[in-house]
């Protein structure tokens, strides 16, 4: 079980991987596709590797929802619980 | 519309070097670019063949993170060699219309690393875990997509396909392009990244790779009387191909022109070569003929030379019937012996070298030709490069296929 801040770190680690963003502008109140630039199928491998990462179920119809890195670090926080 | 076409920017990442003047000075020296493969898949499958000619310089030491994990290898190594091609034209950051600008880049097989591995993933981790970028990475036509995007080609972006004579295809295709007036510039090349252990396998149980495991250096060794396959390579060749008019009124180098091509078919056999050639001396025929050049304006060939007991020997009836008495005066390079075969990517690095030879007037060496094999009496260029001379003329570079595909390019000098 990893607390917000853990979840945060990691999926900054993802993002980074994926975008080639720094860890540091990945941050809770900034959208995915408006301050990101993250495309959809971007998204989508993040989402996977965030689910290996976890060990969470993120379902294709979350993924709209998850419109800042804030929204998806309380998915996968709660998902968790 | 019959436009004169020229060739103003060249990139290479091959075996023997990671960009052209590297590749170029290497292929002068002659160097192999073969060598043991050093991954546990070669011992743990127990393939028959343990070695190849593998690119000199890894895409990773130049392209980023996110396009090394969004791009397979294959269009990896065409981005590299586009890049370098569009930047020595003097295009890069240059204000084009896109509408006016093409793209033709060839594969022989495509995303082959991309399209295993997800079906390992799929069948280890499951299908949730299949990356969302699989298709456009897997897709033939990924490096020819990737290469519009990064120029902002808007004119169309072609793929041939034609096994090992799809990087001369591609030229080709570049020239309709141009000549039929969708494009003023063509960004052309092929690219091939299938040193995997299935292909090794495959093309293995053909019995078309050298086994010369112990040395594998020697073993790309096209028309000795030993040679015994071909040794699988990898990498990216790129030529910018412009309009004559637009070349000169941006004041660019011209390398050499783009004369003429001709592409036919066997309809022989699926892999076995017309034992008389007669596809691949229609091919050249049609490239001089398209090229509006006399067989004695022709000096040098970059031949299509494998390495393979039964397919040099048909390329040779083939340059005897199409070149004549003419044959003897013509030098031939067989570079295959130092970059290995490159596949879909064979051709378009082999014009980049017929283009630097034509520019350079100097042909680059054949190496491990110990004893010509007396059934190919060429005149084969070894030990030192040739100077080719300073009169106009022209040199052809000439790939064929698996299917019975037969491509073959014209250059002229400038």
């Amino acid at each position: 079980m990893a607390d917000k801040n853990e979840i945060l770190a990691g999926l900054a680690e993802i993002v980074e991987e994926e975008t080639g963003l720094e860890t540091d502008e990945v941050q809770l109140d900034k959208s995915f596709t408006e301050d990101l630039d993250i495309d959809s199928i971007s998204m989508m491998t993040i989402v996977v590797n965030a689910e290996e990462k976890f060990d969470v179920k993120i379902p294709d119809e979350e993924v709209k929802n998850l419109t800042t890195v804030g929204d998806a670090v309380d998915y996968i926080a709660n998902a968790q619980g | 519309m019959s436009r004169r076409l020229v060739i103003t920017g060249l990139g290479a990442t091959t075996p023997i070097g990671g960009d052209v003047p590297t590749t170029w000075e290497n292929a002068l020296t002659g160097t192999s670019g073969a060598k043991t493969l050093e991954y546990d898949w070669v011992q743990e499958y127990q393939l028959p063949v343990t070695f190849a000619a593998e690119v000199a310089a890894e895409p990773a030491e130049v392209l980023s993170r996110p396009e090394i994990k969004r791009m397979d290898r294959s269009t990896q190594f065409g981005v590299v060699a586009a890049r370098e091609a569009w930047a020595d034209a003097g295009l890069d950051g240059a204000d084009l219309d896109g509408e006016r600008v093409g793209v033709s880049f060839a594969t022989g097989i495509g995303g082959v690393w991309t399209l295993l591995d997800s079906w390992d993933t799929l069948r280890n981790k499951g299908p949730r875990r299949v990356l969302p970028m699989t298709v456009p990475m897997l897709m033939p036509n990924g490096a020819a997509g990737a290469i519009s995007l990064d120029i902002g080609a808007r004119a169309g972006a072609r793929t041939a396909v034609s096994a090992c004579a799809s990087g001369v295809e591609a030229l080709i295709m570049a020239l309709d392009l141009l000549h039929n007036g969708d494009a003023d510039v063509v960004l052309a090349g092929g690219t091939e990244a299938a040193i995997h252990p299935l292909p090794l396998a495959a093309f293995a149980n053909m019995q078309a790779l050298s086994r010369r495991n112990d040395d594998p250096a020697a073993a790309s060794r096209p028309y000795d009387v030993d040679r015994d396959g071909f040794v699988m390579g990898e990498g990216a060749g790129a030529l910018v191909i412009e309009t004559e008019e637009h070349a000169a009124a941006r004041g660019a180098t011209v390398y050499a022109e783009l004369a003429g091509g001709g592409v036919t078919s066997d309809a022989h056999h699926i892999t076995a070569p017309d034992p008389e050639g007669l596809g691949a001396t229609r091919a050249l025929r049609k490239a001089l003929a398209s090229a509006s050049a006399a067989v004695e304006d022709v000096t040098h060939v970059n031949a299509h030379a494998t390495s393979t007991p039964v397919g040099d020997i048909p390329e040779y009836t083939a340059m005897k019937a199409a070149f004549g008495d003419h044959l003897e005066n013509i030098c031939v390079s067989a570079t295959k012996s130092q970059t290995g075969h490159l596949l879909g990517a064979a051709g378009a690095v082999e014009a980049v070298l017929t283009v630097k030879t034509l520019a350079d007037r100097k042909a680059p060496v054949t190496i491990n030709l110990e004893t010509q094999d007396p059934e190919i009496p060429l005149d084969v260029v070894t030990g030192a490069p040739r100077e080719l001379g300073s009169q106009d003329q022209v040199g052809i570079c000439s790939s064929f296929g698996f299917g019975g595909h037969n491509a073959v390019v014209a250059f002229r000098t400038v």
